[in-house]
């Protein structure tokens, strides 16, 4: 008797409804119950013959015993990954009520994710017969900020393997790539974007190219997901479960101290500008979901990020500290002269700078604003106005 | 479960900063001696905030990884893990011996075990004679100086007590021929450090956590190794007629791993065969030093 079948007999005494399989223990005998199979009235042996080497079996098996921990994120981040979270595709074993297919308490971030960054194709509500055959084929793959991760059947029974990779690699030769197996290779990784400067901020949209993350078991995965967008599964699971405690910038900033004390003076029209400038989506791939209190919305883009951010980060509430001192100068009447063109000159120079895109005007753009020739130009004609001292 | 989490300060522009964290956390980490191992921090994620909910464990062992007591480890932390009724006479400290405290956090239902740091553990004077031993090259201490270089008073008055308890221990234990601390912003001041000692030689340790530009670029700078860190130094630089053996940060040491480590099983871990594995792995020297030439403080 295989490992699996034991198992199964052990579990039938509370009933088993799980991913396509039903197996009850009924004063008839046995009931064994697959997409493919129904018996009813079958005794242990019968039941045994059936589950050895059935591909359900197998299948409960890995979610009952190698992933585990029921109502965890890490499990239904797992379950999300392959499409097994949705209505339809209960992952309600008996007498579980922390995740299935209930639509109470389900964030926006469930719905957007039955849509989204979903290569598979195929939505959510397939049933559990495509979903194994498609994880056999080929596997399915999902998209999670920057990050594409594929999981696909292991060569027998029915273990998972995890593949990740930045989601602009996913057609990318895999011998292009360089491979990882250990998770804690992951922080090391993407510490730096592809032009080598450093990122204080995980969910900025710049993650680095050219690594795989190869064979990864499920909590491989989940740990590899944590060094690259920390935390981002257990607030999106919080969601989920409809307890995502949002954290308002009211609030961030009356609990600071030190050197960051005075960010609670910042006005709100500036939190609004601020919230544009770090917190859209071609800057961090969260979805804000903080305000500046529940009752004051801040009318700026909260993103489309498969992931919530439940509280302005550190990297939100320095750069605030510093727009909060900007705020607390007084404003003056300069008088410069310029011509038209170079009002605008200087907008496209604003833009170049705001859109990370001066490394992309070459020296003979002369006609671009942030050209460098033509910034030169200005300063040398305009500079002392401009108060620049060179 | 139990899981540990290595609350670092890190940094927004220093990449250099959560290093250590994370090298120490992935020494703990394979010695399998907790079931999830945690790095936090203040400017990097996970943050303290949202770090506790990232753990499926329901006991959890935090240990700060600064130097000293004091706004970080005695205000900021607590209050961003969200540590219900956390007074810092819980700690029962006077600036040097806080030990751990048991609480809960409003956002998970967890235990928390919320640690004193590592610099003022006993076990980080082991670290330092560590970190002399390596950059000495296993030279007989007895006949080295001991400097041990601290930020000085600034926002905490801790800061300069932690340098001075793990100084005045060192002394005690008699390793070396002359322990001092220094200061880099009060007295006696690390530019003094070539007049201050009569040994020909000084291992000059700095206990900071990481390697920053305070220990890469100030103190080489202020000790007279260079007048351009850029430019480099040599370990040891002859400065007025001393050879002074600069050992950088004493946070990036191996070892401290193991200060870790004693800092959870002191709150109540069960950490014992861990805490043999990484001395066995991270240590070079005999079996010290501080704790057998002075007698444990507690
Ligand atoms: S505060 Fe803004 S920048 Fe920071 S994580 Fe949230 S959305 Fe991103």
């Amino acid at each position: 008797m295989t490992g699996d079948v034991a198992a199964l007999i052990e579990a039938a005494g509370d009933g088993i409804d799980f991913d396509g399989l039903v197996v009850e223990d009924t004063a008839y005998g046995y009931r064994f119950e697959t997409p493919e199979v129904s018996k009813r009235g079958i005794d242990t042996s019968e039941l045994a013959a059936l589950a050895d080497g059935d591909p359900y079996v197998a299948n409960w098996r890995y979610w009952a015993e190698t992933v585990g921990g029921r109502g965890t994120a890490r499990r239904a981040f797992l379950r999300w990954l392959e499409g097994a979270d949705a209505a339809g595709t209960d992952d309600a074993e008996s007498g579980d009520d922390t995740e299935g297919d209930s639509d109470a308490g389900r964030g926006d971030g469930a719905q957007r994710g039955d849509t989204d960054g979903d290569e598979g194709g195929d939505d959510a509500t397939v049933d559990a017969r495509e979903r194994l055959a498609a994880l056999r084929d080929g596997g399915r793959a999902r998209t999670w900020g920057e990050l594409r991760i594929r999981v696909r059947l292991a060569d027998a029974g029915g273990e998972r393997v995890y593949d990740v990779r930045h989601r602009d690699d996913a057609a990318a030769d895999p011998r292009d790539l360089d491979a990882f197996r250990d998770p804690g290779a992951a922080h090391d990784l993407v510490k730096y974007d592809d032009r080598g400067r450093y990122r204080p901020l995980s969910t900025a949209p710049s993650l680095p190219h050219g690594w795989q993350f190869v064979e990864l078991d499920g909590d491989a995965l989940v740990d590899t997901v944590d060094f690259v967008y920390p935390a981002t599964v257990a607030n999106w699971h919080r969601e989920r479960e409809g307890a995502l405690d949002v954290t308002h910038w009211r609030e961030t900033a009356a609990r600071q101290t030190g050197i960051y004390g005075l960010v609670s003076d910042l006005p709100t029209e500036a939190l609004t500008w601020a919230a544009e400038a770090c917190c859209v989506d071609s800057q961090c791939l969260k979805r804000r979901e903080w305000d500046h209190d529940a009752g004051t919305e801040l009318d700026v883009p909260r993103g489309d990020g498969e992931f919530p951010c439940r509280e302005p980060c550190s990297l939100f509430v320095a750069a605030a500290r510093e727009f909060t001192k900007l705020e607390g100068e007084p404003e003056d009447t300069h008088e410069v002269t310029l011509s038209e063109s170079e009002v605008e000159g200087l907008g496209d120079l604003v833009d170049a700078v705001a859109e990370d895109r001066v490394d992309e005007v070459r020296e003979a753009d002369l006609d671009d604003g942030a050209n460098r020739y033509r910034v030169r130009y200005l300063r040398a004609k305009r500079g002392r106005d401009l108060g620049i001292d060179s | 479960m139990q899981a540990l989490v290595i609350a670092a300060h890190g940094s927004h522009l220093n990449p250099g900063s959560s290093e250590p964290t994370f090298a120490h956390a992935e020494t703990i980490r394979a010695t399998g001696a907790f079931d999830e191992v945690r790095e936090a921090f203040w400017k990097e994620e996970p943050s303290f905030r949202e770090v506790l909910r990232t753990l499926e464990s329901d006991e959890v062992y935090v240990v700060p990884l600064f130097v000293s007591e004091g706004y970080f480890t005695e205000r900021v932390i607590p209050r961003e893990l969200r540590l219900e009724g956390w007074n810092v006479s819980d700690w029962e400290s006077d600036g040097t011996d806080a030990d751990h405290a048991t609480l809960s956090a409003a956002d998970v239902e967890k235990t928390v075990h919320y640690c004193g740091p590592v610099g003022t553990h006993d076990a980080m004077g082991d670290v330092i004679v560590e970190r002399a031993r390596s950059i000495t090259e296993d030279r007989d201490l007895a006949d080295f100086g001991l400097a041990v270089v601290g930020h000085g008073t600034e926002r905490n008055e801790n800061s300069a007590k932690a340098i001075h308890y793990h100084a005045d221990r060192l002394r005690r234990s008699g390793l070396f021929a002359e322990v001092r601390a220094v200061f880099m912003d009060e007295e006696p001041e690390v530019d003094d450090v070539a007049t201050l000692f009569e040994t020909d030689d000084v291992v000059v340790v700095p206990l900071f956590v990481a390697d920053g530009f305070h220990t890469r670029e100030d103190i080489p700078e202020d000790l007279g190794l260079t007048d351009d860190y850029r430019r480099g130094y040599d370990v040891p630089t002859a400065v007025d007629g001393v050879r002074i053996w600069y050992a950088g940060a004493v946070g990036t040491e191996p070892l401290v791993a193991d200060v870790v480590l004693e800092r959870a099983a002191d709150a109540g871990a069960d950490v014992a065969d861990a805490i043999a594995a990484v001395r066995e792995r991270t240590r070079s020297g005999p079996e010290a030093t501080t704790g057998t030439a002075t007698g444990r403080s507690r």
